[in-house]
């Protein structure tokens, strides 16, 4: 699984849920159409056109599907949402030192590559938007122009299910026999 | 072998299905599932695409709370939904629900309300168990010495198929609380100065335990009001070990043991606790003796002061910013600011305890003509017993609105907004930007501070006013 772009920054730290996605277009019942709502009342002006000072909406950062972000990114509440409107948005990779539990863990499983890198690399990402990286996952590498190899972390199970298009919903079915087990054995000592 | 071990570990591995190891998480087993409206269709969607039944409808409660409006049914029935899709949202959860068999408290029912205020009033929350919901305050849970958890909705459908989930072992950290609450201070002063110590990610990656002489001198609604908000600083739970205040707080609830049933769930209760000389990743110590009335004056929980203490210099662009955006000024206290709304309710503070608190200061007074105050009890059962009390006449006397229960302006789904540049302070846990409303001033604090806010005009101390009011820290008998 490669991914390779150009980057587009947003430099502010907490970035929340509420900003990714505002709380008023939750009211969805399906997973799709939420990218025309991603960053909105960031993105768009009170007349519904762009705003001019939202990162994402210039010409240089178009089409850049890889976005540095300020530290804890993601932060707030557990909607599913968020990773499913970056995504519709075009946004494949979020980079940064810290990243919100939740928020990370939701985006892994949608396949949006949320991955912590080390400080002193985020700090050089973010003061240097618009470089162009590739980030392979299988080899946990992320590739800087000068070729200079980065290397992050990403849980292993998060990683193989990437790679290999794993269900996790699939995985945890083939334990059923564990489960009933489990149920059998604690459901009985406390009757 | 005698191993000491935390009151987290003690849970963790009561409900290890299959053991983590390095190239997979643990199979983790979840005791009750709750569900809302707005974090569940996609998941009922997935089950039903591949004709998957939800495997435990007994371990299963679902409510309506969030696109909930809060204004009555009119006379012919019809609930004023803010919009067509939040109307479809709620009908969509009825239509699954009878679907899959889970059972909904909906609107005929007498104990609908927000998630996290039903789930411990029913008994359905008791220690020891795993609780999950597709919502970040499931943390408020933790109060009863449950392991419980905020998930995404890819989560909610591996529940519902599986009763499990796949989840690495989180790190702890213990917060060891001394000393007392001030009069005029409560649990959401205690929890905002927590987090404006250890800040909005302080507690990424980990478990919070709060325990110490404070803790144990809490209420059952205090020590909800505190685990509920340990997600704001990251954390996806709280724990409270569980003790003699929470097993008569639980005791004949619907849900709760009966009988032997419940000598025997108290003993087995009893043992957990972290042993001594266990091991957290991290321990902090807090005296609150000298915490003062909190409020937020920034655009994160963790921008929490004292309300007379002035709001400090911002060290770069993004902290200039939340100052511009919520006008506070830095040097100032944020004590004296004008305050259009003031907002009472959310599964932070909209407990009965909450209200009385609030009843007290508001009792015989009239909140500014500029203010405009919401009071969204928690629950039916918390409206009843509120009604009962008469403390809707006395949110009604002094010019509030008393409406029926839901999340309401907590997340503002439902149409309860404020209006841009409008300030609210809010007895909620999130004070983002627009959170209640496009270019809405949110501050945080509690319900004290809310109702003596409300009367002065301004954000106001709420010492002042609470003259002749009783001790109300005593545990409610009826929830």
């Amino acid at each position: 699984m490669h991914i390779q772009s150009r980057t587009a920054v947003l430099a502010d730290e907490n970035i929340d849920t509420d900003r990714i996605i505002p709380a008023r277009f939750l009211t969805t019942t399906t997973r799709k159409g939420l990218g025309k709502h991603c960053f909105n009342d960031w993105r768009y002006l009170a007349d519904g056109s762009d705003n001019p000072c939202f990162p994402l909406n210039q010409v240089e950062a178009r089409n850049c599907t890889i976005v540095v972000t300020g530290g804890n990114f993601g932060c707030g509440s557990s909607r599913e949402h968020a990773p499913w409107a970056l995504l519709d948005y075009g946004i494949k990779a979020i980079l940064c030192s810290e990243i919100a539990d939740i928020f990370r863990n939701n985006a892994l499983k949608n396949g949006l590559l949320a991955i912590v890198i080390d400080e002193r690399t985020h700090r050089y990402l973010l003061n240097t938007p618009g470089i162009s990286l590739s980030i392979d996952v299988r080899e946990q590498v992320i590739e800087l122009p000068n070729s200079k190899h980065i290397r992050f972390e990403l849980e292993p199970f998060a990683r193989h299910c990437l790679l290999e298009g794993v269900d996790q919903l699939g995985f945890l079915t083939q334990h059923i026999a564990s489960i009933e087990a489990f149920e059998a054995y604690h459901e009985a000592e406390a009757c | 072998m005698n191993q000491a071990r935390t009151l987290f570990e003690k849970l963790w591995n009561a409900h290890v299905v299959t053991p983590e190891s390095a190239d997979r998480p643990a199979i983790l087993y979840i005791d009750l599932h709750l569900l809302h409206e707005v974090t569940s269709p996609q998941a009922f969607a997935r089950l039903r695409a591949n004709g998957i039944p939800l495997r435990r409808t007994d371990r299963t409660v679902a409510t309506l709370d969030h696109s909930t409006p809060t204004l009555p049914a009119t006379a012919d029935g019809k609930r004023p939904y803010i919009n067509e899709a939040a109307k479809a949202q709620v009908a969509q959860l009825e239509l699954n629900c009878r679907e899959f068999g889970v059972c909904l408290h909906g609107w005929d029912s007498t104990e609908r309300g927000i998630v996290h205020v039903i789930g411990p009033e029913l008994g359905l929350t008791q220690p020891g168990m795993t609780v999950v919901c597709g919502d970040s305050h499931t943390s408020t849970h933790g109060a009863f010495g449950a392991l419980a958890f905020g998930i995404g909705t890819t989560e909610v459908g591996h529940v519902m198929a599986t009763q499990c989930l796949l989840q690495r072992k989180p790190k702890t950290l213990a917060i060891h609380l001394d000393g007392t609450l001030a009069p005029g201070v409560g649990a959401k002063d205690l929890i905002l100065h927590i987090i404006g110590q250890i800040g909005v990610n302080g507690g990424n990656g980990h478990v919070i335990e709060y325990c110490g002489p404070l803790i144990k001198a809490l209420s059952m609604e205090q020590r909800m009001t505190v685990c509920n908000m340990s997600i704001e600083a990251g954390a996806r739970a709280g724990l409270i070990a569980p003790d003699d205040t929470t097993f008569r707080w639980l005791k004949n609830r619907p849900h709760a043991p009966q009988g032997a049933a419940w000598k025997k769930a108290v003993e087995s209760w009893r043992k957990l606790k972290t042993d001594t000389g266990a091991h957290h990743d991290r321990t902090l110590y807090i005296n609150a003796n000298q915490i003062k009335p909190t409020v937020t004056y920034g655009t994160h929980p963790g921008t929490a002061i004292a309300l007379d203490a002035p709001v400090p210099a911002p060290t770069n662009v993004m902290e200039q910013r939340a100052l511009d955006y919520m006008q506070s000024c830095a040097g100032k206290p944020m004590q004296g600011t004008k305050v259009d709304m003031v907002f009472l309710g959310s599964c932070t503070n909209a407990r009965l305890t909450d209200l009385r608190e609030a009843a007290a200061i508001l009792r015989g007074q009239r909140i500014a003509d500029s203010v405009h105050m919401l009071v969204v009890p928690g629950s039916e059962a918390v409206r009843r017993a509120a009604e009962a009390e008469g403390l809707h006449q006395i949110f009604r006397a002094s010019g509030a609105t008393w409406r029926v229960p839901g999340c309401s302006m907590c997340i503002g789904m439902n149409g309860d907004l404020a209006a841009c540049g409008q300030l609210v302070v809010s007895t909620s846990n999130r004070n983002f930007e627009g959170r209640q409303g496009k270019g809405v001033r949110t501050v945080l604090a509690s319900p004290m501070t809310a109702a003596a806010s409300a009367i002065a005009g301004t954000i106001a101390d709420p010492r002042p006013y609470m003259e002749g009011v009783a001790n109300l820290n005593t545990p409610a008998e009826n929830f």
